[in-house]
């Protein structure tokens, strides 16, 4: 039924576009045309391939050849030999960077994919409130495998020799979790899922229970049979209408369908899910507080042991995971555990799936194995930086996490490296930043928000923190000193030691790693009361150069508090006095005459 | 619906749900997924979805529309997938009514790609053979 034979697709990612892009995309045109085949053959832009690295990129449909590093000057050969003579143009081809042989990627459907997805298997290809499609695609498969086919211990041992590790952040062995709560005595045991997402910047939870609520619904059975517990829980924060809609519709289906319930696939195996709400408060993401929210206490952490796998929630041995860590086990039953294994790094296996936001041009839910590094993640998943602006750092872990560095884009994700470099996994919110962020700034946006999360509980947190915040307050706002910086330092390690749960623990981990990774960014600040990204509104002032300005009048017309002022077509000058540096004559300013110090 | 008894049972159910999805996906009906996740619905996929539904058969076109979860391309919302008999699967972003349209009248259609598709760029498990 399509009216062309073939099609030229030539990457409009942004990376591609301002490698003359938009000239690539004419020549084939112009050469098509030449030859006549305008009505066979079409040329179309796409989105980012995701292989920027390689970039430009065009492919040919039907075949799926695709061709990368192509210049304007390769249309008349794409056209002439491929199109025209069915000839593949060999210089174009990928060519394995170790083996620089040829990779002839026709009809290779997974070429560029860097990206794998195991916990997000079925989103995007299922409806989330249809169970039958779920079943279609494997749903309860494993669940049933499971209770027919094997004892609880044999599915604790392959879950153990799978690798898997809490995706929640601390990335403690699932397995081992799970043998520990099965061992506890007790007449009632309980599964909860933890999906109080929390970080800033953080969905793949939201993500995972809106694409396929199912996944997660099987995985808390599975764990109910293996641990000796026939209720589970889904603690979930109220601000997540939808996934919880949709949870709420999967979980009827499920009973109706005698997947959960009474009498599970005629095993004798009863397990019932039901949800509780959270507020929305950071801590209870802690599984301590999380189980005192769901008993109806203030949600605080409290002291380890005893573990929730002894004594959790209504003092019963509980099992906690996290969303994507649940949404992995039936992929991990059906396939085995050496399939997942086999995926990842030595001490880190399978995938894990990140939110990749901030200054980055392809913002999106991502799924890569472990061992994909930050540079892949960010110049080819991601698309690079917007604006090809430089890049800075990357914030990886939330508020407990840390900022990694251009010298650490070629570190391979998983748990340890992560650590090792100064940041964590933590539950996979990934923000990117350029050179106009202010690491101080951020810092203090990091430290705000535990500031204003924290239970209280504890005087290092609850003082400490604020404490903290107000000194980098005071370096943003230009009054800092050197004595300061020492005591910022000293100050997290003392809240690090002495709090009680990890959100303290870790709470002061963004300020020591600008202050490790940023140090001369802080004495600027400090010393020479300067903010070098211009971010800090107290540390910069707003010029115009007079060589730039034409005289326009746009700035001074647009100025909020008349601060500019000027003859037409003559060079404007900003009184500083009157200036509030809100930033609107850069905006307005046509010939970038408006510059920031 | 009647609860499954046994895993015999919910397997022969998992072939007859999968081969009426499969007859779906390869015969000559349209399938549509669109992308109805909190990031989706926030950047107008519902009314997108609203669009698919009130406008294909008003143009007589035979198509199953489904609403399915993220599909990853938050920068490109709202996105849909579209399947024509027999032919791959192609992801469109940035769908706004117009770009709906676009995509009713030349892809559908005629089979015509429009500027602005999105390469797939993941595998999912689903595809591998030991899954399937």
């Amino acid at each position: 039924m399509s009216k062309y034979r073939m099609s030229i697709i030539v990457c409009g990612g942004v990376t591609c576009i301002t490698d003359n892009n938009a000239i690539i995309i004419q020549n084939p045109k112009q050469e098509i045309n030449k030859n006549g085949l305008s009505e066979e053959i079409q040329v179309i832009t796409s989105g980012c391939f995701g292989f920027c690295e390689k970039g430009p990129i065009v492919q040919i449909l039907p075949e799926n050849t695709i061709y990368v590093n192509v210049k304007p000057s390769d249309a008349y050969d794409i056209v002439n030999e491929h199109i025209i003579k069915g000839k593949k143009i060999e210089r174009l081809l990928y060519k394995d960077p170790k083996s620089k042989e040829i990779v002839d990627n026709s009809g290779q459907n997974n070429f560029f994919k860097q990206q794998f997805r195991i916990a997000l298997r079925n989103c995007g290809y299922i409806n989330p409130e249809n169970i039958e499609e779920a079943i279609a695609y494997n749903a309860y498969q494993a669940l049933g495998k499971v209770l027919t086919e094997m004892t609880p211990q044999d599915v604790i041992d392959l879950i153990k020799r799978s690798g898997l590790r809490g995706r929640g952040g601390a990335g403690f062995p699932t397995g081992l979790k799970w043998e520990i709560a099965s061992k506890s005595n007790s007449d009632i045991k309980y599964v909860v899922c933890n999906a109080d997402e929390g970080d800033p910047g953080a969905f793949m939870d939201r993500s995972i229970l809106e694409g396929d609520p199912h996944s997660v619904l099987e995985a808390m059975a599975i764990c109910g049979y293996c641990i000796g517990a026939s209720e589970g829980l889904i603690y979930i924060r109220a601000e997540y209408p939808l996934a919880i809609e949709r949870l709420k519709i999967a979980i009827e289906q499920a009973n109706k369908y005698g997947l959960l319930g009474e009498n599970i696939l005629g095993t004798g195996f009863n397990f019932k899910i039901s949800l509780r709400y959270g507020a929305g408060a950071f801590v209870c993401g802690e599984e301590t507080a999380l189980i005192h929210s769901m008993e109806g206490g203030r949600g605080e952490p409290t002291f380890k042991p005893p573990f929730p796998a002894e004594k959790g929630y209504k003092g019963k041995p509980t099992n906690v995971n996290n969303v994507e860590t649940f949404a992995n086990i039936p992929a991990i039953i059906l396939n085995g555990a050496e399939w997942f294994a086999s995926i990842g790094t030595e001490k880190s296996k399978g995938t894990k799936v990140f939110a990749l936001a901030g200054k980055i041009n392809n913002v999106g839910l991502i799924e890569v194995p472990m061992g994909t590094t930050l540079r892949t993640v960010i110049y080819e998943i991601g698309g690079g930086l917007k604006n090809d602006r430089k890049f800075k750092a990357v914030q990886i872990g939330g508020p407990s996490g840390g900022f990694l560095t251009e010298k650490h884009l070629n570190t391979e994700i998983d748990y340890d490296s992560l650590i090792n470099a100064g940041s964590m996994m933590g539950s996979g919110g990934m923000i990117v930043m350029d050179e106009t962020d202010c690491m101080v700034s951020m810092a203090k946006f990091y430290l705000d928000f535990t500031v204003e999360e924290s239970c209280g509980k504890c005087s290092p947190c609850r003082i400490g923190n604020k404490r903290l915040s107000e000194i980098l307050d005071k370096i943003t706002k230009g009054n800092g000193t050197i004595e300061d910086l020492v005591l910022l330092k000293n100050l997290s390690n003392v809240i690090k030691d002495t709090s009680l749960c990890m959100l303290g623990g870790s709470s002061p981990n963004p300020v020591l790693s600008t202050l490790e990774h940023f140090y001369d960014e802080y004495l600027a600040h400090v010393k020479d009361k300067r903010c070098p990204a211009g971010q800090c509104k107290d540390l910069i002032h707003y010029y115009i150069d007079a060589e730039k300005c034409v005289g326009c009048t746009l700035c001074a017309r647009n100025c909020p508090v008349n601060a500019i002022s000027g003859e037409r077509k003559q060079p404007h000058s900003i009184d500083q006095s009157i200036c509030i540096k809100c930033g609107t004559c850069i905006e307005k300013c046509k010939f970038n005459a408006v510059f920031v110090k | 619906m009647e609860k499954i008894k046994n895993l015999e049972e919910l397997k022969k159910l998992k072939e007859e749900l999968k081969s009426k999805l499969m007859i779906n996906d390869s015969g000559k009906t349209v399938r549509i997924r669109i992308a109805l996740a909190t990031c989706g619905i926030a950047s107008g996929a519902k009314e997108i979805y609203d669009f698919f539904i009130s406008e294909l058969p008003k143009r007589g076109i035979d198509a199953i529309v489904t609403q399915v979860g993220c599909m990853g391309y938050c920068y490109a919302e709202p996105t849909i997938e579209v399947i024509l008999p027999d032919k791959e699967p192609v992801i469109f972003g940035y769908v706004n009514k117009s770009r709906a349209d676009e995509i009713i009248e030349k892809y559908i259609k005629n089979g015509q790609l429009i500027d602005g598709i999105l390469p797939k760029t993941f595998k999912s498990a689903i595809e591998t053979p030991m899954f399937l």
